[in-house]
């Protein structure tokens, strides 16, 4: 019986292959983008992990200086004699010329054996050369590839689980790499400790014990980019399950006589359900299978742009190489079936409640009875109240993100009825017999379409949205970097020996230097960036000030003051005025803040001589340069040639508005890649759906033409049809996407990165926008106008005939 | 005894109030027998079939298939009951769109686990569908998928045909052929035959007729 009726069901797909490629095609994409998102996603994360369980950094306590700096590797001599099992770890920036590595040094015979850490020496036997100049450091195949002609460093070997960019060795060895002889960054502390051991205030007064981190620094500062994508991943997935609702709610509504047929030859209506269930999660893993596969090139097609963005935004490494793991694989499997399952569930539960002798001619799909029009109108108005709730009395990305959801989805539930009212508006104003009759059928058409223009509105407003948000950025970025760099040239010194003669040099030529002097430390308990400032006119005139007390360069000049960016004031709720402890002790006044754009971390500038008071260790090596434009190629070529400092060393400010810019680009690449792809799918649902309509329009339009029209004229207009209803989509979506960009430049952006951005608008993005709205509603329309235009008289004249 | 009916009562609610199709209809059919349903548009005539076929459940009254009463059976019961032992004929075919003839025809047969090759090629061959059996149902003339609608209900040899207006939908000339096929394969295989129609002509081929006017059997 199962067999019977289970192929009876499937026949109905051999028999519509488009039907069956557009709910195989919408999952495989809509699983695809998500599954590709979260490949990325779940990549970095590993990684993140890998970062923090490098030597236990995350699983075990440790024991670091209050202010965050290094410390003697004596006091860990005596906390070993106190009786403490613990680990030294140095660990520093390394840099010649544009490589820059971070350097980890542990003492390989009581590091804990993590990976990355103390094992990779002893699992490679070779523990006398590990230790014993020039040493071996292990690091990941791409950083050893990369490094294989860079001099200084010891013998490299290749350690699969290290992450890019680091490299790890002996501590003694790392000392000396670092400049650091005799220092330690932190102590981790071993499990299984003695029962007496000295107490840590007696033997080392300066350190403190930190508990292990839940997560790691860099998993919590890339969490908000993370969460972006995975929005849009969830945007896309949403967008591919309309095309999917819709084919399969049509595929039902086809099947209603035939299900009828089956229950009166004696199928029961558990079995009919069963039978429907296990037909959809074939479909789904089907669909899923070939999602996944997708979602993998997606994944490979934007890792390389994702890295480069995290590390150019966050500093985290991530490798460029896809690793599969199968949490990935059972979670996109999951969102497939479950997503089928979730389109399909109003469908079966039609068919769970389909009398026996209900009427066996297939309604239209979704027929838009005055009153469910009524009834999305109301939920529609509903999720706008969420939307305005959480605008008005939400905190956090969450609210941002219920905002975003709460708006996006009124507005789709809210486009039929808005769509139907402005038919009938314009059937109102319409004139002559073919125009009514045009308008007419094209409100008859609209629950048909409704889904797929409801996948299009999406689509837009989050073009709309998202692109008017990264534009505004951009704008205001770039005006930001006009202000903030505001010097001409930039030097680098690379010992403090070279900065003091570089000092001395630039003092004897026209110019003014400014100091680039700057700490990390703790503030807050989060990880933040102390520079130093030099009074200086260029500073006072260009400083990219939001707020501030009066005479705020004063106050700093003085050491009395201090700003902090933008980031820092939201995330603490800062305002000038406020008293600043910096973990030296050292006490200010909040005299100012100042937007600082792309910077995730906490940043706060004082006075240059009270930075080298508070912290005499700063390194003091680079340093900006006001000179008059002009004259900055002359001294530039000098600093290279004279002086002798290397070419990459030295950077004007072009050179870095360009870096930055390169920066932002890259960062928004995978968002622009990601709002194509969505768009695509949009376009997609169109056509899926015009083309499974057109199988029962014949009906409709043979009367017409039987009455006179052409079949070219039908055809044509079908396509102005689909053409006129694209527009209107757009003209919804525009003010939609614009709420959408003021949500996430005045709510999201504020909760994830910490800084709010003026709202731009770009008409001539819109009309581009549009025309490839257009362009995407045209093509989808023009094969289905084509087959109409194409069809047989015969076949027209069938529905007369009563033979269809 | 194939069908007993016993003071079966209809209604349905309307707007007003309710609406009572018929009352206190007692009717029998035994195997073999050929009988026609008759009674003017909305007697009820495709109700009572309905209910002979397990497809609903009267108010009132008992309806005995093959000597097992329907009104205990679930739906699951009833289904099989179906399947097994009651072959339906449709004025609108219900064919199923996406088999082809050869299926269509072997359908019923094989949800009931009991296809028999040579039988349904015999079926083809009276029916006239042998060069017919790989066209899909929109290929054929209305005449034709009656005919495969019929086969249908033949193919797994059931004890009660239960037809309701077969012809309604087909021309005089292809009505009397198909009914022909519908009279000659029935007492062929010695099923019961209930047959509603609106045509004195083609109750009058039937050997027995059930009247139904003014709310219950005249």
């Amino acid at each position: 019986m199962y067999r019977a009726a289970l192929l009876a069901l499937l026949s109905h797909w051999r028999r519509q292959p488009l039907q069956l490629a557009s709910v195989l095609v919408g999952l495989a994409l809509a699983t695809a983008l998500w599954s590709g998102v979260q490949a990325i996603n779940g990549q970095a994360r590993a990684s993140y992990d890998r970062a923090a369980g490098m030597l236990g950094q995350d699983r075990l306590p440790q024991l670091v200086a209050e202010d965050g700096q290094r410390f003697s590797q004596d006091v860990y001599v005596a906390l070993r004699r106190g009786g403490w099992r613990i680990s030294p770890v140095l660990e520093g920036q390394w840099r010649q010329g544009e490589t820059r590595l971070r350097v980890i040094g542990i003492d390989p015979v009581t590091a804990p054996q993590t990976p990355g850490g103390g094992g990779a020496a002893q699992a490679d036997g070779d523990l006398r050369a590990f230790l014993t100049p020039p040493g071996i450091a292990f690091g990941a195949a791409e950083t050893i590839a990369a490094l294989q002609d860079v001099p200084g460093l010891p013998a490299l070997r290749v350690a699969d689980d290290s992450l890019p960019g680091t490299l790890i060795m002996d501590i003694g060895i790392a000392q000396t790499l670092l400049a650091a002889p005799g220092q330690v960054s932190r102590l981790i502390v071993l499990p299984d400790q003695p029962l007496r051991q000295t107490p840590l205030q007696d033997v080392a007064p300066g350190l403190t014990r930190r508990a292990p981190q839940a997560e790691a620094d860099i998993a919590r500062l890339t969490d908000s980019f993370h969460l972006n994508l995975t929005a849009f991943g969830l945007l896309s997935f949403a967008v591919g399950l309309f095309i999917v609702h819709a084919a399969i709610g049509l595929a039902f509504e086809q099947r209603r006589a035939m299900f009828r047929t089956l229950r009166a030859l004696g199928l029961p209506l558990v079995a009919l359900t069963r039978l429907l269930v296990a037909e959809v999660l074939i479909l789904s893993i089907l669909a899923g299978l070939a999602g996944m596969a997708l979602g993998y090139l997606v994944a490979a097609a934007l890792l390389p742009d994702v890295a480069a963005t995290l590390r150019g935004l966050y500093g985290a490494e991530v490798p460029g190489t896809l690793i599969l793991r199968p949490g990935w694989w059972a979670g996109g499997m999951a969102m497939a079936v479950l997503g089928a399952g979730a389109a399909a569930a109003q469908s079966l539960w039609r068919v769970w409640r389909l009398p026996l002798l209900a009427p066996a001619q297939p309604r239209a799909w979704v027929r838009a009875t005055t009153r469910s029009l009524w009834r999305q109108v109301a939920i529609a108005g509903a999720l706008a109240l969420v939307a305005l709730g959480a605008a008005r009395f939400g905190t956090g990305l969450l609210a941002g993100f219920i905002l975003l959801g709460a708006l996006l989805m009124a507005a789709a539930l809210a486009l039929p009825a808005v769509l139907a009212a402005l038919l009938a508006g314009a059937a109102r104003a319409g004139r002559g017999v073919l125009a009514r009759w045009f308008w007419a059928d094209t409100r008859q058409q609209l629950p048909g379409l409704s889904l797929a223009l409801m996948a299009l509105l999406l689509a837009l407003a989050a073009n709309i949205g998202v692109g008017t948000m990264v534009a505004s950025f951009r704008l205001t970025f770039a005006g930001w970097l006009d202000q903030r760099l505001s010097a001409e040239l930039y030097v680098s010194a690379e010992t403090e020996e070279q900065a003091a003669r570089l000092r001395a040099w630039l003092a004897t030529r026209p110019g003014d230097l400014l100091p680039l002097w700057s700490v990390e430390v703790p503030l807050f308990g989060a990880p933040a960036t102390v520079q130093g400032i030099a009074d200086h006119p260029t500073y006072r005139r260009n400083w990219p000030m939001l707020s501030a007390l009066p005479d705020v360069w004063g106050r700093v000049a003085s050491g009395e003051g201090a700003l902090i960016n933008e980031q820092l004031a939201r995330r603490e709720g800062l305002v000038p005025g406020d008293p600043l402890i910096l973990p030296d002790g050292g006490r200010m006044i909040i005299a100012g803040v100042y937007s600082d754009y792309g910077n995730p971390r906490g940043q706060v500038m004082i006075a240059v001589d009270r930075l080298t008071a508070l912290f005499p260790d700063v390194a003091r090596l680079r340093h900006a340069v006001s000179i008059a434009p002009e004259s900055a190629p002359v001294l530039a070529h000098a600093l290279i040639d004279d002086f002798g400092l290397p070419e990459d060393n030295v950077s004007d400010q072009a050179a870095i508005k360009v870096f930055s810019m390169g920066i932002f680009e890259q960062t928004f690449a995978v968002t622009a890649a990601l709002n194509i792809l969505t768009l695509g799918v949009a376009g997609f649902a169109i056509l899926t759906s015009l083309l499974t309509l057109s199988a029962m329009r014949l009906p409709q339009l043979a009367p017409v033409w039987a009455l006179g029209l052409t079949r070219a004229r039908l055809a044509w207009l079908e396509l102005a049809r689909a053409l006129m209803l694209t527009a209107l989509t757009m003209l919804v979506a525009l003010p939609v996407g614009l709420l959408l960009a003021w949500a996430l430049l005045a709510v999201v952006n504020v909760a994830a990165f910490g800084w709010r951005l003026p709202m731009h608008v770009f008409p001539a993005d819109w009309l581009r926008l549009g025309a490839l709205a257009l362009l995407a509603g045209g093509l989808a329309a023009a094969w289905p106008a084509w087959r109409l235009a194409r069809t047989a008289p015969a076949d027209l004249l069938k529905v007369f005939a009563h033979e269809r | 005894m194939l069908l007993d009916v016993r003071e079966v009562a209809k209604g349905y609610e309307a707007g007003a109030g309710r609406l009572q199709v018929f009352s206190d209809v007692s009717f029998r059919l035994d195997a073999g027998e050929a009988v026609a349903l008759t009674g003017e548009s909305g007697s009820g005539k495709s109700t009572l079939l309905h209910l002979c076929a397990g497809l609903d459940r009267p108010d009132e009254g008992q309806v005995r298939l093959a000597g097992q009463d329907l009104a205990p059976l679930d739906d699951r019961a009833r289904a099989a009951l179906r399947r097994e032992s009651v072959g339906l004929v449709f004025q609108q075919f219900n064919l199923i769109p996406s088999l082809n003839v050869s299926a269509n025809l072997s359908f019923q047969a094989r949800l009931a686990g009991r296809a028999d090759a040579a039988w349904l090629e015999q079926l083809a061959a009276r029916l006239g569908l042998s060069p017919l059996m790989d066209r899909y149902p929109e290929q054929l003339s209305g005449g034709q998928q009656q005919r495969v609608a019929i086969g249908r209900a033949l193919a797994g040899r059931p004890r009660l045909i239960l037809a309701d207006e077969p012809t309604g939908n087909l021309d005089a000339a292809t009505g009397d052929a198909v009914m022909a096929l519908l009279l000659g394969l029935v007492a062929e295989t010695g099923a019961g035959l209930l047959m509603v129609t609106h045509s004195e002509r083609l109750a009058a081929r039937l050997e027995r007729r059930l009247h139904l006017a003014g709310g219950g059997l005249a």
